[in-house]
């Protein structure tokens, strides 16, 4: 378990509310981590003020990832923050509409953001606006479909004897 | 940046004309003896200099995270093999600490330290590997052919522990598959009583080697705030002068109780981080020594899995003897446990640096979301900055001294 630390997350929060408000659409404890869930229009500039802000100084982007959330027509983007300083880690969330896959890209916040937004893309779908060079990574380039979507197959859909049902999906 | 290389210093007395440069295009891989794994950099040279530098990645991708959200959580196992193949145990356990933590399975000290043990191990192999290969991309096969031997002996002590060597698959979701057999215990002894020795002597080799200095000082060299921009972790990270790691930082597994010494480097250069991994051979020795010591001085002598009944595998004896184990045994393999739901973020200390898993959990029998955060992958995008004005031989000492693993680079 990492530390959890009240007294940060709180001063997170309040922070946000502060400076974002009616953008911050939920924050909540997420088994270690502090999880606050954002509109995606301000994403790149809250995640410029985490870092650079002398009181919160969340300095390293651990990772990145999309999601999909097939249920609610969404996908999402989820960054895992750092403060180095302070030693706390936080979870920034945003969703957009399967219809509309933009995005503000990170990469001005921080170059490492870069392939990881390719990856998302890649993997996802999701465009990144303001990207200097948004293309695919870790596929073929002349590629449609984006797999890591839940419609997406796995396996190859002629077979019958593997049910994804008996797999809980 | 990228210290340029001045070329006044090599053809100062030769006449130069104001004739524009002419570039020429180098394709370094995907498949080349000196890669070490199937990378392509598709460089612009300027005679013996890189101009800039083109990465394509992606040609071992086999699509892990697509895999996982299809298989129960032991069936992700021996996916966590595949990522960072230098050292499997690592991953392995990194991904049994993060289902334990999804789960809220508490581990017995003994197995945490029986992990520390094997932990090290693991990252004493990766960090033999990578030296050894800066050595022979440098020309100095000998050191090579040499430490090589002690790899071999930690794959032997794996394969006394779980039956593998390569790609583990080792342990369990709440510790281990069976207890550590004597054998184990007398080769563990043996390498930490013969190790050091040798590692001394691989390290005289090349350490103050006048040769090998003089490729490796200033070579490839990033400074702390172009490390970080870039998601720099692990030795590459130290080799900064930067003291980030995660074992101390967020300790897991009881590695608070530990006393060792975070190495750092000052330049970040190849050197640098070549003496860091060096150094941090040595305190995995320590640590090593130290969960030997706890374990001796423990009473207990035979737990090496965590008593939770609805997620760990009951030992194969009581499988085939008792009722009760034998229908949890079905129950868990079959994925008929109740499976929480929520989402976590647990990070290791591999041997590239920060490995983290972000597993998110709907209560079905598998995970719905597994997202791997590969240190190798994010760190490598560094690289044309690094190599940029470098020779094309630099380029190749910079890459073997990251420690770029294919498998983790492509998930």
């Amino acid at each position: 378990m990492f530390q959890i630390i009240p007294e940060r997350n709180e001063l997170v929060v309040t922070k946000l509310i502060e400076n974002f408000g009616t953008s911050i659409d939920q924050h909540e404890i997420l088994a270690d981590m502090l999880c606050v869930t954002v509109k995606k229009e301000v994403v790149a500039e809250l995640l410029l003020f985490l870092r650079d802000d002398q009181e919160l100084q969340y300095n390293f982007l651990t990772t990145l990832c999309g999601m999909h959330y097939p249920e609610k027509e969404q996908l999402g983007v989820v960054y895992h923050l750092h403060s180095f300083v302070h030693n706390h880690r936080i979870r920034i969330k945003t969703t957009t509409h399967l219809t509309n896959p933009n995005v503000p890209s990170a990469t001005t916040v921080w170059p490492s953001a870069n392939w990881m937004e390719r990856e998302t893309f890649d993997f996802f779908g999701i465009i990144f606006k303001g990207h200097p060079n948004l293309k695919r990574i870790l596929n073929v380039e002349d590629m449609v479909d984006f797999p890591l979507r839940k419609e997406f197959p796995l396996e190859d859909q002629t077979r019958e004897d593997k049910d994804d049902s008996l797999f809980g999906r | 940046m990228a210290k340029r290389v001045n070329p006044d210093y090599w053809d100062k007395d030769i006449v130069k004309t104001e004739e524009p440069r002419e570039y020429n295009t180098l394709n370094v891989g995907p498949t080349h003896p000196a890669t070490h794994g199937v990378f392509q950099n598709v460089m612009l040279m300027d005679g013996e200099f890189i101009v800039s530098t083109e990465q394509t990645i992606g040609y071992i991708h086999r699509a892990f995270e697509k895999i996982a959200e299809h298989r129960p959580f032991y069936q992700v196992t021996p996916l966590t093999d595949r990522l960072n193949y230098c050292s499997s145990p690592l991953n392995n356990m990194g991904w049994h600490m993060t289902v334990e933590k999804l789960l809220g399975i508490e581990t017995p000290k003994r197995v945490d330290y029986l992990r520390i043990i094997i932990m090290e191990l693991a990252r004493i192999a990766d960090h033999i590997i990578c030296n050894s290969v800066i050595g022979v991309d440098s020309g100095a096969l000998t050191g090579f052919t040499y430490i090589f031997q002690d790899r071999e002996f930690i794959y032997e002590i794996y394969e006394e522990i779980c039956g593998s060597r390569l790609t583990t698959n080792m342990g369990r979701i709440g510790g281990f598959e069976r207890n550590f057999s004597p054998k184990v215990w007398e080769k563990i002894r043996y390498f930490l009583k013969t190790f050091p020795a040798k590692l001394k002597e691989f390290e005289t080799l090349l350490a103050r080697n006048r040769i090998f200095m003089d490729r490796t000082i200033n070579v490839g060299p990033i400074t702390i705030d172009r490390a970080l921009a870039y998601g720099f972790t692990g030795p590459n990270l130290r080799a900064c002068g930067l003291d980030y790691d995660v074992r101390v930082m967020n300790p897991y597994c009881s590695y608070e109780e530990f006393d060792f010494v975070i190495p750092i480097g000052q330049n970040g250069d190849t050197y640098d981080r070549f003496m860091v991994r060096q150094e941090e051979m040595k305190q995995s020795m320590r640590i090593i020594e130290q969960a030997l010591e706890k374990l001796d001085n423990m009473e207990d002598k035979e737990t090496y899995y965590a008593s939770d009944p609805r997620f760990v595998l009951p030992p194969k004896e009581k499988v085939y003897n008792n009722m009760e184990a034998l229908i949890w045994h079905f129950k868990i393999v079959m994925g008929e446990t109740d499976i929480p739901v929520g989402e976590v973020y647990h990070a290791i200390e591999a041997a590239n640096g920060e490995l983290g898993y972000y597993l998110v959990s709907d209560g079905g029998r598998t995970a719905s979301r597994l997202h791997f955060r590969r240190p190798c992958f994010i760190y490598y995008q560094a690289y044309p900055e690094m190599v940029q004005g470098n020779m094309l031989s630099d380029a190749i000492l910079t890459m073997s001294s990251m420690n770029v693993i294919a498998g983790e680079l492509d998930a």
